[in-house]
């Protein structure tokens, strides 16, 4: 056989012709990279589709509509006696305040000179949010002296309303919404003209608490996010030291045997287990066995712990392994122990891929809802910010992928836009998570 | 030649790794202020047994000695002897230049200052400079010892490695094929150096080019197949060996 091949006359070929054979492989080639191409644009396409519809979505939530509204102090309703006694003051409630509030803006419309059929005080309740009330009780409260006078309120105005000029609600949905009639539109719009009514940006939404169902106007993600900070710092203080060191012992330590190899498969394997299953490991043993408040960022952040430590684990011995075993020999060589030659030279050299996994162990816990749900973090409202540090671990609190899915559950369409702003925010930290990973790896890499 | 007190000693050494064994019975003894080569075709230990010298083998699980090694009459795999002081007393360079990823300065200065050997700043700076001119290669680097050492050319990170052997004051310096990732000339200022440094210390060095073995060495030991075959005079063992295994690998036939 090999001596027949070997007698037959190679036929003459040129190079400049490119023979059948070439020619397939060379379309096959050209078709993977196609493939390849094409899967790359889908990928892109879904971002591009992903990205756009969260900003088209939730960029409504960063702009709120205020109206402002001169609002008279009437000493003889807020301060029935005349003494200017906060106690005494404080048993008015936002009851007592609303007709005034009615009344400043029904007199700003007819000073105006808008035409409009809604001539009855209580007909302007309507526009305005239900925290109005609060807000200008909040400020008298504060400033007693001003009672008597006319002062210029920035008040928020009703979700409706606020929905009308971001085109969330239409003329036709008013016929059959009680809240709300076409004429409260029609002097919306004429509110507009004359810059009583404006949209604005809304600081409130990314700094203030939670609100109940029907003030979705007043809602923010503030006090979850930190929530959610306090968490973080529960994982990070935990997750990292208690990670890198059993990563080290693992690695540079412990000898390779049955045991070992045992722990490892295992931590691999809680690596995949589903998040929910911690947060009903959270519920069982730091709540249920060991009684730590419910719905406290404490326990969402030792349950997050459990959920981040096979992370951090895996990335940190990915980079210790990843460290030449000749900086070992040499740091021995030179007669360093063991525990030197990993301190000195294997662990700044792993540094950066050990903060990477880190950061990109957080930001998954930091969008991680599902354990939440189980530990009580979602459900519970929150509406106050925790006065100091102690209460930012203990008192109940939400996290932002929490919140945004309890505002995403709610039924009022203005919830449902808060919910894709809270998801820009939550993207925004992720976004900034990921670049610092990225920048330390970029900067501490070493190269060899 | 003048005969030179004994400084190692191995009697009956037995190196396994798991339940393949490395090293067969291996008597040597190494002399002080002499260059002892190591030769011998690839996988036939002589890498396995200079680890042994100074307890490297100890950072591999699977690896068991079994055998005496004395240093200067102490036996060196006692209980009672803490591999890292055995290893500052016995330095190593090895095959691939590994400078830390740090200053020439610092690489240099690791060694004396986690053993203590300065007392302060002034005597780190004399350690370190007069460990540079034993590694022949201050002149290249006075000026730039905050640089990276592992910016420096091959030739000369094998030299920096050398100098940071010797910076903590061994008294045996094991050398595991020093040259052979070196260009002919970085090789020939590393034989200088390595002749050099015969004056101060016992040298060990592991070698695949028989003809860097004549040129350094003083003794060798021709080890194959994880026996010691041939242990003596270089000049005896090059131009008259006793054993035909020597005799075929030296002038080629097998190897």
């Amino acid at each position: 056989m090999t001596d027949a091949t070997a007698n037959t006359p190679r036929p003459k070929t040129s190079l400049i012709e490119v023979d059948a054979r070439t020619k397939r492989r060379n379309a096959a080639e050209a078709r993977f990279k196609a493939y390849g191409i094409t899967a790359i644009a889908i990928g892109l396409l879904f971002l591009v589709v992903l990205l756009g519809s969260i900003i088209a979505n939730g960029v409504g939530a960063f702009q709120q509509t205020f109206v402002n509204v001169p609002v008279y102090l009437d000493p003889a309703k807020l301060d029935k006696k005349g003494n200017r006694n906060i106690e005494e003051m404080k048993k008015v409630s936002t009851f007592g305040y609303n007709p005034l509030i009615q009344q400043g803006l029904l007199d700003k419309v007819t000073e105006l000179g808008i035409e409009t059929p809604l001539q009855k005080r209580k007909e302007m309740k309507a526009m305005l949010s239900a925290s109005a009330a609060a807000q200008v009780r909040d400020f008298v409260l504060a400033n007693p002296d001003k009672l008597g006078e006319t002062v210029e309120f920035k008040l928020l105005a009703a979700s409706r309303v606020d929905g009308y000029l971001k085109d969330r609600v239409q003329r036709e949905d008013v016929a059959r919404d009680k809240n709300i009639d076409a004429e409260h539109l029609d002097l919306t719009d004429e509110l507009v003209k004359a810059g009583v009514v404006a949209k604005t940006f809304n600081i409130s939404f990314i700094t203030g608490a939670d609100a109940s169902e029907s003030r979705a106007e007043q809602a923010g993600i503030g006090v979850a996010m930190l929530g959610s900070f306090f968490m973080m710092i529960v994982v990070l203080v935990l997750s990292l030291p208690i990670g890198v060191a059993a990563s080290i012992y693992l690695e540079e330590f412990a000898p390779k045997n049955r045991w070992t190899d045992l722990i490892e498969v295992n931590i691999s394997n809680l690596a995949a287990v589903p998040s929910i299953v911690f947060g009903i490991l959270g519920l069982a043993v730091f709540i249920q066995f060991m009684h730590l408040p419910q719905s406290a960022p404490i326990v969402g952040g030792l349950v997050l712990t459990l959920m981040t430590l096979p992370t951090i684990i895996i990335s940190t011995r990915a980079s210790l392994k990843s460290v030449p075993p000749s900086i070992r020999d040499a740091a021995l060589g030179v007669g360093a122990s063991k525990m030197q030659s990993v301190f000195h030279h294997v662990l700044p050299l792993a540094m950066p891929g050990i903060l990477t996994g880190t950061i990109i162990g957080l930001a998954q816990a930091l969008g991680e809802t599902a354990p939440l749900l189980l530990i009580g973090m979602v459900g519970y409202i929150a509406t106050n910010v925790p006065d100091g540090i102690a209460a930012g671990f203990l008192d109940p609190n939400s996290a932002m992928p929490a919140q945004i899915y309890e505002w995403a559950k709610r039924a009022d369409p203005a919830y449902y836009e808060r919910a894709w702003g809270g998801i820009i925010i939550l993207l925004v930290f992720l976004l900034t998570m990921n670049i610092i990973a990225i920048i330390l790896r970029r900067r501490f890499e070493r190269r060899w | 030649m003048t005969q030179n007190e004994t400084k190692i000693s191995a009697n009956g050494v037995q190196v396994f790794y798991g339940d393949t064994h490395a090293i067969k019975d291996v008597d040597v003894q190494i002399e002080d202020k002499t260059v002892t080569a190591f030769i011998g075709p690839s996988g036939c230990g002589k890498s396995t047994f200079l680890r042994c010298l100074n307890r490297m083998n100890d950072t591999i699980d699977i690896c068991r000695v079994e055998g005496k090694i004395t240093i200067d009459g102490d036996d060196i795999y006692d209980k009672r002897v803490d591999p890292v002081q055995l290893r500052a007393k016995v330095g190593m360079v090895f095959q691939k230049p590994n400078p830390f990823p740090k200053s020439i300065y610092d690489n240099i200065a690791y060694g004396p200052r986690i053993h203590g050997l300065a007392k302060n700043k002034a005597e780190l700076d004399e350690i370190v400079e007069k460990s540079l001119r034993r590694g022949a290669i201050w002149d290249e680097v006075k000026d730039r010892l905050d640089a990276p050492g592992t910016g420096l050319s091959g030739g000369q990170q094998q030299r920096l490695c050398i100098a940071r052997a010797v910076a903590t004051e061994p008294e045996v310096l094991l050398m595991d094929e020093p040259c052979s990732a070196l260009d002919p000339i970085a090789t020939a200022q590393v034989e200088e150096l390595i002749d050099e440094l015969r004056s101060n210390y016992s040298v060990v060095i592991v070698t695949h080019s028989m003809q860097q073995a004549a040129r350094v060495s003083q003794k060798t030991a021709f080890f194959h197949l994880g026996n010691l075959v041939e242990f003596g005079e270089t000049g005896k063992i090059f131009t008259n060996p006793e054993d035909p295994r020597t005799e075929s690998y030296i002038t080629g036939r097998i190897g």
